[in-house]
């Protein structure tokens, strides 16, 4: 679906990620992980082409996109959740999916659906989006992102600050995109949530990929988390 | 395609959307605060549709230059070139219309006037969308360049004119039809000014219905909170800029159409005459704020009035006055955009 070929970004002096590789199968979730500064939130955005690659290859289904706008990649079926959200607060809960939909208004049968674990967007839909909650904004963002099929969701950091049931509304979100054979790239802290979600999981450190692997090799392995990320999955519990 | 997660939290009530009505409400007591200043209520009524006729018209001007600003980040300090560029084009229609201008018909009048309102916009317009291509592609993002640059680009405009009209003044009459004044009782209201409070009006009506029920202008409003987001929706943002630039620049024309005929008079330098009250609007109103700009050209242009009456030696630094006193109040100006 997607694959990174080493991939360099610079933002002005500094040279961020240096020689990513990385492959996203088709309708697998995987999981990008590792410290603060590793590169993760980089690599999506390079990806999005809000930053562009200065070395390197990114090819979605087929296509080179790596000098291509960030438009063309939107409407190329790449879908974008960042880390801080971007919603758009001055606009209503409907204007914000009705400009994702981009072809005029969302389409009815699709919004039930997101509203069957999104039911707060129901409630407040003519309400401004700068008034709702941070999980309500959470969700929205990500009702953005699936307001239309998209190939590709690109997720940083879903559940930053989300309370637990927030949280199990996003699980099952993901459990529904999962089972449509959507393909996603989650940057994750919270290793719970992803351990459930993650088909595969990358770990990034310096701007490289350190590791690619399953999940549930990850998961199980204790001395393995220890060796990449410093910690145990197990003292998250 | 269903579920039935739901989320505790999604069923608890929100605070209801309040309307910040505290700016709205500075206009009526402004002007209530003026009244037993001024004294004569006649007097008040006239300085006070006075206000408002010149309100509307750097309403226009600004209007398109605080879109600039929120949605491009650009600060085009030549925005100026384009109202005297508009008032200038409009001559060309108007002076050989004299005919038409000093005929004791409104249908004449308001025909003329339309021909050089169209002709000044669509000239500042394609001016506009060149200025944008030429001047500020380069220096997207550098607002110490763009400063610099915009500003030449209005000294090369002023020059420009020169060179085409000649340098001396160009007198612009008004249409016989809105010359004078309308009694009302002890109340004497120039015809013109109500015409400039009408188009204003007109302006502000059509900004708001773009803005509030298109898609465009829905684009237009995202873009001005979070451009970059607006793009990894798959819009091409690029092209908003130019749309927003070239409305920008004819309204600017517009303006200068509609200040011409006012002050009777054409000088190449009045477009950036206008630009500290532009900016001093833009700012008090919040950056990027449409409805920010029309209250905050209103308060600028009824102080202006009343102090130009009440106390002539403060008129020059009321609006400066006004300016500290709201930013005290409201740092980031009445309507603040939410990225500001």
């Amino acid at each position: 679906m997607l694959s990174l070929t080493g991939v360099h970004t610079h933002i002005g002096q500094y040279h961020i990620l240096q020689g990513v590789d990385l492959v996203l199968p088709h309708g697998e979730l995987t999981v990008l992980l590792g410290r603060n500064g590793a590169g993760k939130t980089t690599t999506l955005r390079t990806i999005m082409g809000l930053w562009h690659a200065s070395r390197g290859a990114l090819v979605f289904d087929g296509s080179d996109i790596t000098q291509t706008a960030t438009a063309d990649i939107a409407c190329a079926g790449i879908a974008y959740v960042p880390e801080n959200m971007g919603i758009f607060s001055d606009l209503t809960v409907h204007e914000n999916l009705v400009l994702a939909a981009r072809d005029g208004e969302p389409d009815k049968a699709r919004l039930e659906w997101i509203f069957g674990f999104f039911p707060a967007l129901k409630k407040f839909w003519n309400q401004a989006a700068g008034t709702l909650s941070g999980g309500q904004k959470q969700m929205l963002a990500i009702a953005r992102a699936i307001v239309e099929p998209r190939k590709l969701l690109l997720v940083d950091e879903p559940t930053k600050g989300l309370a637990p049931a927030i949280i199990q509304s996003l699980i099952t979100a993901f459990r529904e995109l999962k089972a449509m054979e959507t393909t996603i790239l989650l940057v994750e802290q919270n290793f719970n949530f992803v351990r459930s979600l993650g088909d595969s999981v990358a770990v990034m450190d310096d701007g490289r990929i350190v590791h690619v692997g399953p999940m549930a090799e990850l998961s199980e392995n204790l001395d393995l988390q220890q060796k990449l990320l410093g910690l145990s999955l197990d003292t998250h519990q | 395609m269903t579920t039935t997660a739901t989320s505790a939290l999604a069923d608890s009530e929100l605070p209801r959307l309040r309307l910040d009505v505290a700016p709205l409400l500075l206009l009526p007591i402004l002007a209530l605060l003026a009244l037993p200043l001024v004294g004569s209520f006649p007097t008040w009524v006239t300085l006070t549709i006075a206000g408002l006729a010149m309100g509307m018209m750097i309403f226009i001007m600004a209007s398109g230059l605080t879109l600039v600003f929120g949605l491009m980040d650009v600060l085009n300090f030549g925005h100026g070139a384009f109202v005297s560029v508009g008032a200038f084009t409009a001559t060309l229609v108007l002076l050989p219309m004299q005919g038409w201008m000093q005929a004791d018909s409104v249908l004449l009048n308001l025909s003329a006037l339309g021909l050089a309102i169209a002709l000044a916009v669509l000239v500042t317009g394609a001016l506009g969308w060149a200025f944008e291509r030429v001047i500020i592609i380069p220096v997207y993002g550098q607002h110490l360049k763009q400063i610099l640059i915009t500003m030449g680009g209005m000294i090369v405009a002023e020059q420009m004119i020169h060179v085409i009209w000649g340098p001396d003044q160009i007198p612009l009459p008004l249409p016989a039809s809105f010359r004078g004044v309308l009694l009302f009782g002890d109340v004497a209201v120039e015809k013109y000014r109500l015409l400039a409070v009408a188009v204003g009006l007109i302006v502000f009506a059509a900004m708001f219905l773009v803005l509030n029920r298109t898609k465009v202008g829905l684009l237009i409003r995202a873009g001005v909170e979070n451009s970059e987001m607006v793009e990894a929706l798959g819009y091409r943002i690029r092209r908003l800029f130019v749309g927003v630039f070239v409305a920008g620049s004819a309204l600017a024309g517009l303006g200068g159409v509609l200040w011409g005929l006012y002050r009777e008079m054409l000088t190449a330098a009045m477009g950036s005459d206008l630009m500290v009250p532009v900016f001093i609007v833009i700012i008090i109103g919040g950056l990027g704020s449409v409805g920010g700009c029309f209250i905050g050209a209103m308060l600028v242009a009824l102080v202006a009035n009343y102090a130009g009456f009440l106390a002539p030696k403060i008129a020059l630094v009321s609006n400066i006055l006004l300016m500290v006193s709201i930013l005290l109040w409201r740092p980031q100006g009445l309507f603040p955009v939410a990225k500001r």
